[in-house]
């Protein structure tokens, strides 16, 4: 399930006044982006105040629709004392945010052999033993711009339940605000991507067809077909492409 | 939220959902299929690449007298970062057995299957972190024939009729008949494929398939497999060195006509560093970031045809260049994230294109061409689309539809990323509809491959969105993260063999300034330095102010958007 995120949503009730009218270039607000005023358009997404201050990002900014983690970034809001984070390319700026991004967290990965680990609790306990360290605090679930449960997943990670590590953790972006903010200092976007791999590799069921399908192409089991169609005109290829079936 | 004034139009798509509901609950298609005709007069009356102006002759390199697409015409008549005095070739500052560029999908697969199947060492040298590519955001799903109603040659026929029988058909047996393969490989490697109960691939249809063939990994499919196939690969920094932020500007060649490795650039400190390579292979994406047309994109930052320029002034020969992948189901509305891509998938679990009366007009999985031309011609010939308060215009997606088929939560569950999505500004999927235009998408052509990914180069590989001839003239879904698995795989492993035998001779970018010349005779006037590298998005003035400062030949801004398309970032851009 999607836990609609928080920080991320419209502009506040009091930005809203602060809103100036500018004729040529429609309502315009104040962004300090590190440190530094800004007057961008009211309507932009963190990621286009700064391009619109004329930055050309380097770091910081890379599928710009909220898959790849590239443009973290934390924030805090006038006259409210919270940092807060998130997702440059999804997070609306406001007046008066003064922010930074944090393109890059400092974390060692694991380096491991898929096919010598266990998929419980012992791969957790050897590649990334910090995971026990959590005082369950909750820091980064509230960090998540995914809006995840970071710390149910870290427990179950504790318990050695590599399968709800995977649920939990699937949607994780590894922008790595949770591991910037854990008080615990665990790296719980890489524990995370270790544990689907261990799930995809261990836990799946097995496909009962994928093997066979495999194995007849091995066996040259269309070469026939493949044949007959690579040789065919333009015309009769066609014929048999709009009167095949379809499921 | 959408503005009230939409409110009228969004009664009308909930009046009309109970009677598209029974339809969608038959068999038969909720709206009648297009035959070759219909086909054909749609993509000639509304493709964005039947425009005129959407095409012209390039004037110099393999495919002289050719007509590209404008735009790459333009990026192809461009200068190099370099002439040939300026790089010392005598000790190359990186060897190695095969250097890969790009570290997206394709390039790791090549890295790896070199590293297992050939004990050879790599070098991946990429614009941005590794994994920033298109590749991460491909949502969608895969297609593989792996059903038991299914089979590869199924697969080839929905792929070749798909590219309207254009594609080089040796590519689409490669890659129908590795499919399944691939599915495996990528299982093995941890990757979480969606499944039924009893273990076998959960499967849906795509825009133009015949088969349930689209596996998926929720609406994060790109990205599970990019973070798997990137953590398997910096398991092993022994084997496989990874240089990020070191995008390849040039290639270099030998005397033998041999690609002998590339020009790297640090995006950080501006220096070039030479890697000298027993084989190079191109896996540096598409185009997207060129925005076509003015087209919004739904591509990443770094999709700016790199690779596309380098093997160009090297010799290689491009094919299809003349043609590009409107996605059908861009974002219309919110402003703030129009162009992003909206999966095909939500019309593969039933969701709707509807016109702005709430009917349909159109087959919701036609082949993407043939699909996204139908839905301009809906809004530009008969008035049926919903203008949005910026100026653009859009047709309803009906995804209240997929909970009502599939059961509640289905769409929560299997489409979280979308659902996200548009929850941060109010709208929810499940309750309201999307609206959607056509959004760039897709590099269909590029330069031109065999099966085993070789150009017309000795020593370059091609893998991925940068190669041309397996989608013919258009791609279906689902098909792209196919391709660079296998193409990917394919690459690393026959540019592998290459490089065990090769013998280099001496080093040159003699090629670089030949090109020049070319220029020269050619007569070409032109202020464009490529690889552009990223586009900026700064406003008009303040690029203006840039340009003049790098004496109108700033390279790495992006000076192809200021040259071509002064109004891309215009409100209605997108038409």
């Amino acid at each position: 399930m999607v836990k609609t995120p928080t920080a991320a949503t419209g502009v506040s009730a009091s930005a809203q006044k602060e809103v100036r009218q500018d004729d040529a270039a429609g309502n315009m607000i104040t962004v300090y982006i590190m440190g530094k005023a800004y007057e961008v358009p009211a309507e932009a997404t963190i990621m286009g105040a700064i391009e619109y201050a004329g930055h050309q990002i380097i770091r910081g900014a890379g599928c710009r629709e909220g898959y790849c983690g590239a443009c973290a970034t934390i924030y805090r809001l006038p006259g409210d004392y919270k940092i807060r984070t998130g997702l440059a390319c999804m997070t609306m700026a406001e007046d008066g945010m003064t922010l930074a991004q944090i393109p890059s967290v400092p974390a060692e990965k694991a380096i491991y052999d898929i096919e010598k680990l266990k998929p419980d609790v012992t791969a957790i306990q050897q590649m990334y033993p910090t995971v026990f360290r959590c005082v369950a605090c909750g820091t980064c679930t509230k960090s998540c711009p995914q809006g995840l449960q970071v710390m149910d997943y870290i427990q179950a990670a504790k318990r050695g339940d590599i399968a709800e590590v995977m649920d939990l953790s699937f949607d994780c972006v590894v922008c790595g605000l949770c591991m910037l903010r854990c008080p615990a200092e665990i790296t719980q976007p890489l524990m995370g991507i270790m544990a689907k791999r261990l799930y995809g590799r261990y836990l799946r069921k097995d496909s009962p067809e994928l093997a066979e399908r495999v194995k007849a192409v091995e066996d040259g089991v269309y070469e026939a077909e493949y044949a007959e169609m690579m040789k065919m005109s333009r015309e009769d290829l066609s014929k048999r492409y709009y009167a095949r079936d379809s499921e | 939220m959408y503005p009230d004034y939409m409110n009228e139009s969004l009664r009308k798509v909930e009046q009309t959902r109970p009677k598209r509901l029974i339809l969608a609950r038959k068999t038969e298609p909720v709206y009648p299929p297009m035959n070759a005709e219909e086909r054909q007069k749609v993509l000639e009356g509304f493709h964005p690449d039947y425009e005129p102006s959407a095409r012209r002759a390039v004037c110099v390199g393999p495919n002289k007298g050719e007509k590209l697409t404008t735009e790459v015409s333009d990026l192809l008549e461009s200068h190099s970062w370099l002439t040939s005095a300026q790089v010392d070739l005598s000790k190359p500052d990186i060897e190695t057995d095969v250097l890969i560029i790009g570290g997206g999908g394709a390039g790791c697969n090549a890295a790896l299957i070199a590293m297992r199947e050939h004990g050879v060492k790599s070098v991946i040298a990429t614009k941005l972190r590794m994994g920033d590519a298109n590749t991460m955001m491909s949502q969608g799903g895969m297609q593989a024939a792996v059903s038991r109603t299914d089979s590869p040659t199924r697969h080839y026929l929905d792929a070749i009729g798909g590219g309207h029988f254009e594609n080089k058909p040796e590519l689409v047996k490669a890659l129908t008949e590795d499919g399944p393969a691939v599915v495996k490989w990528l299982e093995d490697l941890g990757v979480c494929w969606d499944k039924e109960e009893d273990g076998s691939m959960k499967v849906m249809h795509g825009g133009g398939t015949s088969r349930k063939r689209m596996m998926s990994c929720r609406d994060y499919t790109g990205a599970m497999i990019m973070r798997t196939l990137m953590d398997e690969v910096r398991n092993h920094p022994d084997m496989i060195t990874v240089k990020e932020f070191m995008p390849a500007v040039e290639l270099i060649m030998d005397d033998k006509g041999q690609c002998a490795g590339a020009v790297l650039y640090n995006m950080d400190s501006e220096e070039f560093f030479t890697v000298k390579a027993k084989s190079t292979i191109i896996a540096t994406g598409g185009y997207g970031r060129l925005h076509i047309r003015g087209y919004d994109t739904t591509n990443h930052y770094g999709a700016t045809g790199d690779g596309l320029v380098m093997a160009y002034r090297a010799g290689a020969k491009l094919m299809y260049m003349d043609s590009v992948q409107y996605h059908p189901t861009g974002v219309s509305f919110p402003e703030q994230i129009a162009g992003f891509l909206v999966t095909e998938a939500i019309r593969g679990a039933g969701g709707q294109p509807l016109n702005k009366d709430g009917e349909l007009f159109v087959f919701p999985r036609e082949p993407r061409d043939i699909e996204a031309s139908a839905i301009i011609r809906e809004c530009v010939e008969n008035g049926g689309g919903v203008p949005t308060p910026s100026g653009r215009e859009g047709v309803w997606l009906d995804s209240p539809l997929i909970d009502m088929l599939h059961g509640e939560g289905y769409t929560e569950r299997h489409f979280p990323a979308m659902y996200r999505q548009f929850i941060r500004y109010g709208i929810d999927i499940t309750k309201l509809p999307m609206l959607i235009y056509p959004s760039l998408h897709y590099q269909n052509g590029g330069i031109e491959i065999n099966e085993k990914c070789e150009t017309d180069i000795p020593g370059l590989y091609v893998a991925g969105e940068a190669s041309g001839g397996l989608h013919g003239r258009n791609r279906l879904m689902g098909n792209s993260v196919l391709d660079y698995n296998v193409f990917g795989l394919r690459a690393g492993r026959y540019a592998s063999e290459y490089a065990k035998k090769v013998k280099l001779g001496k080093l040159s970018v003699a090629h670089l300034d030949a090109y020049e010349k070319q220029l020269k005779d050619a007569n070409v006037k032109t202020d464009l330095v490529t690889p552009i590298l990223l586009p900026s998005y700064a406003p008009k003035d303040v690029k203006k102010r840039q340009l003049v400062r790098g004496g109108n030949t700033l390279p790495g801004a992006s000076v192809l958007q200021n040259r071509l398309h002064d109004d891309a970032f215009s409100p209605a851009g997108a038409k």
